[in-house]
């Protein structure tokens, strides 16, 4: 096996996610399987790729996109109270959350 | 309507302009429909009957006082569960928003309105849009009109079969690796994914953001190209979306297709493809032929690497853009003593198994020690796969493939086996790492009923082109308008 249930343990812990002990075997075969495919990524010579790590392409006449950044203009915001509507547990204009500080 | 008696985007408009039908009636009867009907599909989580009437009556107003109509004037629309909408309830199809209502619309949404769409609701999908099946919603599967023991596909799984159970006559979808074309494939409808940044994704709910797209299902290529005219374009919401001028759709879909350069690369059709669908594509591709394509032999090499290099990326980014459902802001809260702990009971509880998966899936190749062996090969593969394209655009106009190796699966059929799942998307992973168009269009149906999706991959920002082929097909085959 890669991955161990160990593996599987910090991951959750990273994630923020609470597993019951059945997820935590699920997960360990499943990711398991998973990243035995995902080693085909091994076959491929990549020495000398660069990794695609930006998105935005050019149309077929070589017109560019995404020509300027944008005027940094200050806009209102006038969704505050909806927002703030929305939240499980508000104290206006706060969100509410467990004491993180032990005092 | 339509000789098949389902109405379209200028059946409507003729409707409403010769003063046949009201908007609101139009609108009634399809909320009607819904009613009686959509228990039987579950393509509906939530309607909106109070917003689609206001704006059926906006338009009816217009019509009163002989003002132009707009270019969806009256046409009701189904809008994917992942996509904001002001004051209608959006789930995800997840119990962590099962009670959300955004305070915002969607840009997508905003345009849709404008242009006098009447929003019937929101449809079902996989949840977060994490899914190929509409089995991973939080409320239940979807099942595909065409064969009720069968997916719709997903994720877009309510949106696909809202158009093809004529429970709305256009619908907007969303497609990370294939969410829009796979269901638009196994249902049966032109289903559209525009090219990365030709439509705001503001509003949206994130899941990969280098490859989620906003999209149309229709009943006809028309109709999806009039839609995509009103959802592209810039917007200052969204940096990533593409300051290009947008087409008439509706114009270039006229033009006839004798001289393109069809590329049909052998490397999605060989092992795991289905017989029957092999055979649907190729006669599709003869027809293209007839009707003066040119078809040119590609080889796409990196093709059977793109689900695995996808898999990491878009869990990837998932896993971080998901980080955003802690309890705090909005949806689900689980009361805990400490901060971490409310986190992880929220997201425990919250999310579903396939969610839970991929954020695990993608925590692990971001992780410390694993990140250069998974994440970033996988965006080096993902160079290669964009370069198949780039190289393959040099010699053809567009590229063919079939949208899915299979018809429409059963429900149930694959719902234990991630990775099985994960292989059904193997055609249309590709063209989302690329970040190029593509459309399936229904190319016949197995002997057993099921239909066949052929797909049409075309360059950066060429939704013309790809929906110029699809149309030309689409009127050779004489299945609509």
């Amino acid at each position: 096996m890669k991955i161990s249930r160990e593996d599987v343990l910090r991951v959750a812990e990273l994630a923020h996610l609470e597993l019951t002990p059945a997820e935590v075997d699920t997960y360990q075969a499943q990711l398991d399987q998973i990243l035995g495919y995902v080693d085909k990524l091994k076959e491929v010579d990549v020495a000398k790729v660069e990794p695609m790590s930006q998105v935005l392409f050019k149309s077929a006449g070589s017109q560019d996109a995404h020509p300027e950044l944008r005027e940094d203009v200050v806009h209102p915001c006038t969704m505050a109270e909806a927002i703030l509507a929305q939240a499980p547990d508000a104290a206006k204009p706060f969100f509410r959350v467990p004491r993180v500080i032990e005092r | 309507m339509n000789s098949t008696g389902r109405w379209t985007i200028s059946g409507i408009r003729d409707a409403l302009q010769t003063k046949k039908v009201s908007s609101r009636e139009i609108y009634s009867e399809f909320i009607a429909r819904i009613e009686k009907q959509n228990p039987q599909w579950n393509a509906y989580l939530t309607l909106s009957p109070e917003r689609g009437l206001a704006q059926a009556d906006r338009v009816d107003r217009a019509i009163a006082r002989g003002e132009p109509l707009p270019p969806l004037a009256g046409v009701p629309v189904a809008i994917k569960d992942v996509i904001s909408t002001k004051g209608v309830r959006t789930t995800c199809s997840s119990k962590i928003l099962e009670h959300y209502v955004p305070p915002y619309d969607a840009t997508a949404v905003e345009r849709l309105e404008k242009a006098g769409a009447l929003f019937l609701g929101k449809t079902n999908c996989d949840e977060f849009a994490m899914g190929g099946s509409n089995e991973n919603s939080a409320y239940g599967p979807v099942k595909n009109p065409v064969a009720p023991d069968r997916v719709p596909g997903g994720s877009s799984g309510g949106s696909a079969a809202a158009v093809a159970a004529d429970l709305a006559v256009v619908a907007l979808g969303t497609d990370t690796g294939g969410s829009i074309r796979q269901p638009g494939s196994y249902c049966g409808i032109p289903a559209l994914m525009p090219t990365y940044g030709r439509v705001s994704r503001y509003g949206l709910v994130a899941f990969a953001s280098s490859l989620d797209k906003i999209g149309p299902f229709a009943t006809n290529v028309s109709d999806a190209a009039t839609v995509l005219s009103v959802i592209a374009g810039h917007d200052s919401n969204d940096s990533t979306s593409a300051a290009l001028p947008v087409p008439d759709y509706s114009l270039a879909i006229g033009k006839s297709v004798e001289g393109l350069r069809i590329g049909v690369p052998e490397d999605y059709f060989g092992e795991g493809i289905d017989a029957e669908v092999k055979e649907k594509v190729e006669s599709a591709i003869a027809l293209l032929e007839k009707l003066g394509c040119r078809r040119i032999r590609l080889r796409m090499p990196h093709t059977d690497f793109a689900t695995a290099a996808y898999y990491i990326i878009a869990t990837a980014e998932a896993s971080s853009n998901l980080a955003r459902f802690d309890g705090v802001r909005y949806g689900l809260r689980v009361p805990a003593g400490t901060l971490g702990e409310m986190y992880r009971k929220t997201r425990g509880k919250g999310f579903g198994p396939e969610v839970k998966r991929r954020i695990m899936l993608g925590t692990y190749a971001l992780s410390s020690g694993y990140y250069d062996a998974y994440y970033l090969r996988a965006q080096k593969v993902r160079s290669l796969i964009a370069g198949d394209f780039s190289d393959a655009f040099q010699k053809v106009d567009a590229i063919i493939t079939p949208t899915a190796p299979t018809p429409a699966f059963k429900l149930g059929e694959k719902s234990n086996d991630p990775l099985q799942m994960y292989l059904a998307d193997i055609y249309t992973v590709t063209g989302s790492l690329a970040g190029v168009p593509g459309i399936s269009v229904p190319c016949g149906e197995t002997r057993a009923g099921l239909p066949v999706g052929m797909q049409i991959f075309g360059k950066h920002f060429d939704e013309a082109g790809v929906l110029q082929i699809a149309r030309a097909f689409e009127r050779a085959t004489g299945d609509a308008d």
